[in-house]
């Protein structure tokens, strides 16, 4: 946040506190632009105007608002809600405007106190600079002029500010400094520092958007295998409480091959972030083995926040993302949970009085789904470079019903689907993600990717398991009403081969130090291994051998121990092998 | 501090006075009637010129004569370890006729958030001494685990055994050996319980109390009254006063501290009813659209805090009305707490007690608070393989209705029997029966004894090999584990 300067900041306009509802104040008497940052009553506390009427400019407020009273000033600063940007975000946790949540502890303690500031980026902090242009060199918006070590996993780019003119570089600087000297000047006078300020609420620009065509690997086999996610793409886990939209996105921050991790905790459990601050500086990047939390940024808004802090974190995350996509780098962004914000806007709007929309959510929800959404993508940046961001959100509708307003306007929106089903995840079959309801418009212009990096075979072997998942189902309907006896042999045998592909290929447990990363070799093994069951065991039914023989073969249940397995591909080896023998010779 | 007798309007639980001088939001207010009685609210709203005030007694009795009060701050609770042992009526007054409470500190009802980064992830686990929760559900210290009930189910029962049996199996060493003498060592890991009833029966209340004197458990417990013909805007403020005890005990004074809320669903209703007093837009089914907010306020002051010896663990008891998990009490709960333990009504008839449905419960801190050096190493694949299997069984049950048992593989039917015996002797236990973790392992392994090894695929083999019990008719691996507990 711009408190970075709020000390220096002019206060260009003062007015009075007229009355005070929750997390929205009104003010009057006050010289403001919509947008503007303001601090409100004698604790300061920092606030953002989004209604003006006449003499009226109402505010909300990112603090709690108890005690506040009318009269008490209300300090303009001018400048829009923005974020800090530069060296220093990775490997830190951040509330919903983007205060560090390391320095508030330091400053106030263990539990949150009111109208403290703090810089986004430490200010006396210092990194290495090292310039990647020369005096002479003609330099435009957005281009790299150097690059810093940020953390062990991430070299951050300094980069001429989308705003600015450019022109010849002037001075070059090499070495240690803080954010705030400048690097590198222009002859325009315009002196480049580390660190730029970006207004939250508007796109950083880029040259052009382009169709994705690279998956993000997840290492979540039901995900990589059946629903694959673009580098860039777009996706929502709708879900009921309990149902796995947390683990999953932590399996994505943990596991998927981004560069760059942004996680906002928006309006869920603190101990759900707390769990991230533990667990990610001891787990390695599956990519480059360095701890997890070197690409990571996270963003905490809790439940337990305030409101208004709920509407304006998903902004503040994505506007970070954008920062490093700039960069070059492939960012995923997580919210935990879209349904949060939507409700955020929903308080702040009926505390507005405004004419409210379906369910009480205010007319512009869609817009501002979908402009957040459209946020992401794969670009070509002003710089030249590609960079994406992924989006996935998780959407909490209530009463798991898939049919509220939050739900059907993501759904128009995004383009992959991961259904989460309350069944399945009360027989613990996780990730509960619905097989039949899910989907993925990316999977054919992702085919490419898997066909070149992992087999040649995996659109035809995907084909596959969904055609034996999709009979189950069907024969599903004839079990509950005759029992599985009464179904001929064959049938029978899909049943047991759609069960293994169930437990054995769909089900993956997060918390097996093994399993919970599957890597697309891996998951196209197991296909491959219940696939060789199934060729093997129709082969044995033609050949006479009786179902119930098949099927009690002892190798085959081990088909559903190969995710938990270090040493994949001997085991499979050998599971083939005796399958083939304990099969071939019962005919 | 400003009197005033200019009220306005009074309007349901909602008084309206002019002022002259600003008054801030959520302060306090006091009202004395003509008759001479005080009667204590809140701001909930001010606008230059009038305040809007919740009155927590309510309304009854005030006239517009009536002098208002502003104190010039939010509503404090006086703690102290004094109270424990102590009787409060639902605003913090002693009901007990027991001495003054001199309070060693005055604290903010409203409770600031705990910084996530402060926060101590909860993994220590507490023995409930209920195969339900600890085999399958694990509570943890600093957790919120809700028990999801309806009306008629025996959800005080349960909660009241938790109370009572509730330990901390303390100084565990990865010795499976000493398992048994660690969970016997209970002395000094005993919690101080905070008990906050909002409209419950006189009754319902009775029976906690009797029961808290009978187990001498009043000593170390403080409770909270507002009871169902008691004011229902106090409940407002019943709940939050107790937190504010159980965070100062548990923070201040390094207690482990377990609190039971009671009922939730009437704490609800009581928002409910301000909202629609003060004529908001409702949310779904009339309750407040800022419900979850709200609630939140209330589940998140569990925890732990980095630095800090207590925790304040939370059990909180709702009600849901029709039976449905999909009304919004319930539902909002389900989205903020670390789980919830569900009564089912079909399991109480059937006279399993507790009637805990395991498969819609859930413990989310379960994971990391269990296994090697937790409880025991094979803990989680145990409870993994319990829930598949039963599962497995309880879908068999309406083809079997349909079928016949005949008509079902011999698979098929041993998945039916795991699933009553399960029932019955897994969940079904007693609410006098203390099980501790071990016991309950064991019993989960003589069920899972039923099903072939094969069968058993979320268990790791060398489990199975260690703990799968052997019948005579197989070759008998080497001892079975050790399995001290029994
Ligand atoms: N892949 C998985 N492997 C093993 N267990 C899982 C997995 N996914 C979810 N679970 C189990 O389900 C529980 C609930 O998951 P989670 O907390 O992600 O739900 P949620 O959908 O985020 O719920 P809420 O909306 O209330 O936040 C977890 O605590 C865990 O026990
Ligand atoms: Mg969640």
């Amino acid at each position: 946040m711009s408190q970075a300067t709020q000390t220096d900041i002019d206060v260009v306009s003062e007015g009075r506190i007229e009355s005070v509802s929750g997390p929205v104040v009104t003010a009057t008497d006050l010289d403001a632009r919509m947008n503007d940052v303001v601090y409100v009553g004698q604790e300061g506390l920092m606030g953002e105007v989004i209604e003006i009427e006449g003499n009226v400019t109402t505010i909300q407020v990112y603090e709690e608002t108890s005690g506040i009273s009318p009269g008490g000033p209300v300090k303009n600063t001018g400048e829009p809600l923005s974020v800090d940007l530069g060296p220093g975000m990775l490997d830190t946790i951040y509330d919903g405007v983007q205060r560090p949540l390391d320095v508030l502890e330091s400053r106030m303690g263990a539990f949150l106190d009111r109208g403290v500031d703090a810089p986004g980026i430490d200010l006396e902090e210092t990194w290495e600079f090292t310039p990647e242009v020369t005096e002479g060199d003609v330099v435009e918006a957005g281009d790299i002029l150097g690059i810093v070590p940020e953390t062990k996993s991430v070299d951050h780019k300094v980069m001429v500010p989308p705003d600015s003119e450019g022109g010849e570089v002037t001075a070059v600087e090499s070495g240690e400094f803080d954010v705030t000297e400048t690097v590198v000047e222009l002859d325009s006078g315009e002196e480049i520092a580390m660190r730029q300020e970006w207004p939250v609420r508007q796109a950083r620009p880029t040259e052009n958007k382009r169709s994705p065509d690279r998956p993000l690997v997840t290492g979540q086999r039901v995900q990589d295998g059946l629903f694959p996610l673009a580098k860039g793409g777009t996706a929502a886990i709708p879900g009921p409480f309990g149902s796995g939209k947390t683990v999953t996105q932590q399996s994505l921050a943990k596991f998927s091959d981004a560069d760059i991790v942004v996680y906002i905790g928006c309006g869920e459990r603190g101990n759900e972030m707390t769990e991230v601050i533990d667990d990610f500086p001891d787990l390695p990047d599956p990519q480059t083995g360095n701890a997890l939390m070197a690409r990571t940024c996270l963003i905490a808004n809790t439940s337990n926040m305030p409101v208004a802090a709920r509407e304006s974190c998903v902004y503040t995350g994505i506007t970070i993302a954008e920062f490093y996509r700039d960069m070059g780098y492939d960012v995923a962004l997580m919210a935990d949970s879209t349904s949060r914000w939507a409700e955020a806007m929903r308080e702040i709007s009926s505390r507005l009085e405004e004419m409210p929309g379906e369910e009480g959510y205010p007319a512009y929800l869609a817009a501002r789904l979908a402009q957040f959404y459209e946020r992401a993508g794969l670009f070509e940046n002003i710089n030249g470079t590609e960079g994406s961001i992924s989006a996935v959100g998780a959407v909490s509708p209530p009463g798991g019903d898939f049919s509220e307003p939050v739900t059907q306007n993501t759904l128009r929106i995004v383009k992959t689907f991961w259904a989460l089903d309350a069944d399945l995840a009360e027989r613990r079959h996780f990730p509960s993600i619905n097989w039949t309801e899910s989907y993925s418009l990316y999977k054919d212009q992702l085919d490419p990717w898997f066909v070149e990096n992992v087999a040649e075979d995996w659109p035809e072997v995907r084909q596959w398991a969904v055609d034996v998942l999709d009979e189950e189902s069907e024969l599903q309907e004839i079990v509950q009403l005759v029992g599985k006896d009464a179904l001929p042999d064959d049938q029978q045998l899909t049943l047991e081969v759609a069960r293994y592909l169930r437990e054995g290929f769909l089900q993956q447990n997060a918390f097996h130090d093994v399993d919970q990363f599957s890597p697309p070799e891996k998951s196209y093994l197991i296909w491959q291994a219940i696939k060789t069951f199934n060729d093997e065991a129709f082969a044995a039914l033609e050949a006479g051998v009786p179902v119930e023989e098949i099927t009690a073969i002892d190798a085959a249940p081990r088909l559903n121990r190969i995710g938990t397995q270090e040493d994949y591909e001997a085991y499979v080896e050998e599971l083939q092998g005796d399958i083939e023998d304990q099969l071939r010779e019962k005919y | 501090m400003k009197e005033y007798q200019t009220i306005t309007e009074i309007s349901g639980p909602l008084v309206f006075v002019e002022i002259d001088e600003p008054v801030g939001y959520d302060e306090i207010v006091e009202i004395e009637t003509p008759g001479g009685e005080v009667k204590r609210g809140q701001v909930l709203e001010s606008q230059s010129g009038i305040a809007a005030i919740q009155v927590f007694e309510g309304t009854t009795g005030i006239d517009r004569k009536a002098s208002v009060r502003f104190l010039g701050e939010t509503m404090k609770m006086p703690v102290t370890e004094d109270l424990l042992g102590r009787v409060l009526d639902g605003s913090g007054e002693p009901i007990d006729g027991g001495p003054e409470i001199v309070p060693e500190e005055r604290q903010d009802i409203v409770g600031a958030a705990i910084n996530p980064y402060a926060r101590e992830y909860p993994e220590e686990f507490i023995q409930t001494g209920v195969s339900a929760v600890d085999g399958m559900n694990t509570l943890v210290r600093g957790q919120k685990l809700p028990i999801f009930s309806a009306s008629g189910l025996p959800h005080n029962d349960l909660a009241l055994q938790i109370a009572r049996q509730a330990t901390m199996p303390e100084a565990e060493t990865d010795d499976d050996s000493t398992e048994e003498e660690a969970t016997d060592e209970e002395e000094g890991s005993e919690f101080a319980v905070i008990f906050g009833a909002m409209g419950i029966t006189a009754e319902e209340a009775n029976e906690f109390i009797d029961d808290f004197e009978r187990t001498g458990a009043l000593e170390r417990s403080v409770v909270f009254m507002n009871l169902a013909d008691d004011p229902s805007v106090e409940r407002q403020v019943t709940p939050r006063l107790a937190l504010t005890t159980a965070e100062y005990l548990a923070f201040e004074k390094g207690y482990h501290v377990l609190v039971i809320l009671t009922d939730m669903t009437n704490y609800c209703e009581a928002l409910r009813e301000i909202g629609a007093a003060r004529e908001e837009v409702p949310g779904r089914r009339g309750y407040p659209g800022y419900m979850y907010t709200d609630l939140a306020q209330l589940y998140e002051r569990a925890g732990r805090i980095k630095g800090r010896e207590g925790s304040v663990t939370q059990i909180p008891i709702l009600t849901m009305p029709g039976d449905d998990d999909t009304h919004p009490i319930p539902d909002l709960t389900g989205y903020i707490t670390e789980g919830q333990i569900m009564m089912d009504r079909e399991l109480n008839s059937q006279g399993i007690e507790p009637p805990v449905n395991v498969l819609p419960s859930l413990s989310r801190l379960m994971d990391d608070g269990i296994g090697e050096g937790l409880t025991r190493e094979d803990h989680a694949d145990v409870s993994d393989q319990m829930y598949a299997a039963y599962a497995e069984g309880e879908d068999l049950r309406d083809l079997v209705n349909i079928v016949g048992r005949e008509a079902l593989s011999e698979r098929d039917n041993k998945f039916l029997d795991f699933a009553d015996r399960f029932e019955n002797e897994f969940v079904q236990q007693g609410y006098q029966n203390n099980r501790d973790i071990g016991e309950t392992l064991d019993i989960g392994w003589e069920l899972l004894g039923m099903l072939p090894k094969t069968e058993l695929n979320r268990i790791d083999e060398e489990l199975i090999e260690k703990y799968y019990p052997e019948d005579e008719s197989e070759t008998s691996e080497e001892a079975v584990g050790v399995e001290a507990d029994d």
